[in-house]
């Protein structure tokens, strides 16, 4: 788990500690309510999760329900820096990249309950959240599956002559796909401003880095494609941000792909049918969210910088979990979607039958 | 009209709609300096450009994968398949992502993609390289299938599926590349998808079929008129989905008589499909049982004269097309 932040185009301070990432440009120009906003977004997600986890306990949700909690700095660090034209791609664990791209978590729990008013209307699922209006093109459920898409996103932005990045973000169970190690080939191999971020919480499902991936490290891979690569610690929402900062300019700057290894950790098992209790101990979980919990540990950094007060936090909180509750009531008083949508949504032209060209059967039974 | 190679006709669409749209892209293995690993593309990098002409590695995973990522941001990307048989590689990018990605985000995206190359056997390359997937494609909600066996029927349908907004799958035939027919030359001349074409018309018998198969039916035919004084119609389906149902039931009413011939493993076939859909919808029209003559069904055998007995071909057509009759 624990390694030191390195980078291939950081050399010079390899391992910077501790609070030297505050000092980082990108987040010594945050304003206080900057901030205070990243800080809410994280509580947000974290209490989104848990009250999605007490709706499906409830047995309002079915299917799997893949938990953020633990990791919440990532999402919120890595898409608090995408501009007009950076786009975000990731696998099945996406509520936190969701609402960090700022989907509307009334819609977000109505799609978790399988409803009408959910964001892709009770057709996707938790492990498929879209929303391409917020340059969110999902949750993927095939792992490793999304990397070419993100590489395609990267490709169609470089076309089309925008300046702008793709992050597509996998965990560190996806880096043994092949569709990952032919994303890298041709990311490279084209200049294409994509970074793969891996988002390390230490298990694929049950296994262990150590039991899963060969190598000294997962980014350090980059090096067999020449990519650029770095790594840093996921709990620190100044170092996600301060790192991924410069491989985004060098990927819209200079379109450059590489790829970063963020070392975060998840609480809660793979997901909610995993009990969580075979393959690491209580104690390792407890520890981190003793010492590197990235919600607590932002706000003592908040409180410490005089942003954030007590009572400021207890009120922020409170309309989190006021917030989550809504969207619980609003996934509840929701309608679910008929038998008749079932076949709609499925091909472009049979949704815009005033343009439909093509003839014949597009359905059968 | 022009007299042009199924090859050439390819590669007219091509060079029209990259001339149209500036969005669309072509390519794939030896797409552009190798001209084509069947010629298909020979000339359009030196008329379009490598940015809009693009060899990529040996990774079809990778590159069709990126092209359903480029086609959700506004591309339209023409993704060329050295083989069909390799869809088998890159059978997750296309059946969950560019098939699935439009229904899993509730109507909020779609991919206009076009993945075509060559889908046949008969050429004794084995079985590894002569799979005919159309159907195992078309069991996918999300996606269209075209199987053209005229080049005026490839040079149109393909202009239809590179201006479609739904991903297309575009099953080429490597024995048809040379095979010469009139083509239009005008660049709005589209052959709209789902539309069935009656190759020739007859009273006795429907022989319903697609791809290169409709050459071996339109031979058979010849011989049946001829020989036997049974009038056989061909009916061409162009597209397997969407599918025209309606022109088989057309004949069927007319006929009496199907004989379904396809190009494929017989279970769960395209043939299966229209068998089940014609005893459904025209069961009272029928004057004895649905015949089908597919592949014989196993692996594609490399050993050359056996191979050609393995597939589909005239004289198999006119056998089962007299067992049809009888």
């Amino acid at each position: 788990m624990s390694k030191k932040a390195t980078s291939t185009i950081e050399k010079k301070d390899a391992a910077p500690i501790g609070s030297s990432f505050a000092q980082a440009q990108i987040n010594a120009d945050l304003t206080k309510g900057e901030r205070i906003d990243l800080y809410r977004k994280m509580l947000r997600i974290r209490r989104f999760e848990e009250r999605s986890l007490r709706a499906y306990q409830g047995k309002k949700i079915g299917g799997f329900l893949h938990l953020y909690i633990g990791q919440e700095a990532v999402a919120v660090g890595c898409c608090s820096l995408m501009g007009k034209n950076d786009h975000v791609i990731t696998a099945y664990r996406d509520h936190g990249h969701a609402i960090a791209v700022g989907m509307d978590t009334k819609a977000l729990m109505a799609e978790l309950y399988g409803k009408v008013t959910g964001c892709s209307k009770g057709k996707g699922g938790s492990m498929h959240y879209f929303a391409p209006s917020l340059n969110y093109w999902g949750g993927h459920g095939i792992v490793g599956g999304q990397i070419p898409l993100g590489t395609g996103l990267a490709y169609a932005l470089k076309y089309r002559g925008l300046k702008g990045a793709s992050m597509a973000f996998m965990g560190d169970g996806a880096v043994n796909q092949g569709a990952v190690h032919e994303a890298y080939n041709l990311a490279a191999l084209w200049d294409l401003p994509v970074i793969f971020v891996v988002e390390n919480n230490g298990y694929s499902m049950g296994t262990s880095q150590d039991r899963s991936s060969a190598g000294p490290g997962l980014a350090q891979r980059a090096e067999a494609y020449g990519m650029n690569w770095g790594t840093c610690f996921g709990h620190d929402i100044y170092e996600v941000r301060a790192t991924m900062d410069k491989f985004l300019k060098l990927a819209r700057d200079e379109s450059k792909p590489s790829v970063v290894e963020i070392d975060t950790y998840r609480y809660r098992g793979h997901s909610v049918a995993d009990p969580d209790k075979t393959y690491r101990t209580r104690d390792e979980i407890e520890e981190y969210r003793r010492t590197k919990d990235p919600i607590q540990v932002f706000q003592q950094k908040l409180i410490a910088e005089g942003v954030l007060t007590d009572v400021f936090v207890e009120q922020i909180d409170t309309e989190a979990k006021a917030e989550a509750d809504l969207a619980a009531d609003f996934a509840e008083a929701s309608p679910f979607p008929t038998t008749d949508d079932i076949q709609k949504d499925v091909y472009w032209e049979s949704d815009h039958p005033d343009r439909r060209t093509s003839k014949g059967r597009l359905f059968f039974d | 009209m022009a007299v042009l190679t199924y090859r050439e006709a390819i590669r007219a669409a091509l060079s029209e709609e990259l001339a149209r749209d500036e969005n669309v892209v072509l390519m794939g293995e030896e797409v552009a300096q190798f001209h084509g690993a069947y010629k298909v593309s020979e000339g359009l990098l030196e008329k379009f450009g490598p940015k809009r002409i693009v060899d990529t590695p040996i990774s079809e995973a990778g590159f069709i994968g990126m092209g359903v990522g480029a086609s959700m941001l506004g591309i339209r990307p023409v993704m060329e398949l050295m083989f069909w048989s390799f869809y088998s590689v890159a059978f997750d990018q296309i059946l969950n992502n560019a098939a699935n990605v439009r229904y899993m985000s509730g109507g909020l995206i779609n991919c206009p993609i076009v993945i075509r190359g060559p889908a046949n056997g008969g050429t004794n390359v084995g079985a590894t390289h002569s799979h005919t997937p159309e159907n195992v494609l078309a069991n996918h909600p999300g996606i269209k299938v075209v199987v053209p066996a005229t080049a005026a029927d490839a040079k149109g349908l393909l202009k239809s599926a590179i201006r479609d907004n739904d991903p297309v799958m575009f099953l080429e035939n490597t024995i048809l590349y040379g095979e010469k027919g009139e083509v239009s030359a005008d660049p709005e001349l589209l052959i709209p998808l789902g539309l069935a074409d009656v190759k020739r018309q007859g009273i006795d018998l429907t022989i319903v079929t697609y791809g290169r198969c409709v050459l071996h039916s339109l031979a058979a035919a010849e011989i049946l008129e001829n020989d036997h004084d049974i009038s056989v119609e061909v009916i061409d389906l162009r597209t397997i989905r969407p599918l025209d149902i309606d022109t088989v039931l057309a004949s069927v009413k007319k006929t009496h008589r199907v004989l379904i011939v396809e190009e494929q493993k017989p279970f769960a076939s395209v043939g299966s499909q229209l068998a089940f859909m014609i005893q459904r919808e025209a069961f009272d029209d029928l004057d004895g049982p649905i015949h089908r003559l597919a592949t014989i069904d196993a692996p594609a055998i490399y050993s050359p004269p056996v191979e050609t007995e393995q597939l589909p071909n005239p004289q198999r057509v006119l056998k089962a097309a007299l067992a049809a009759v009888a």
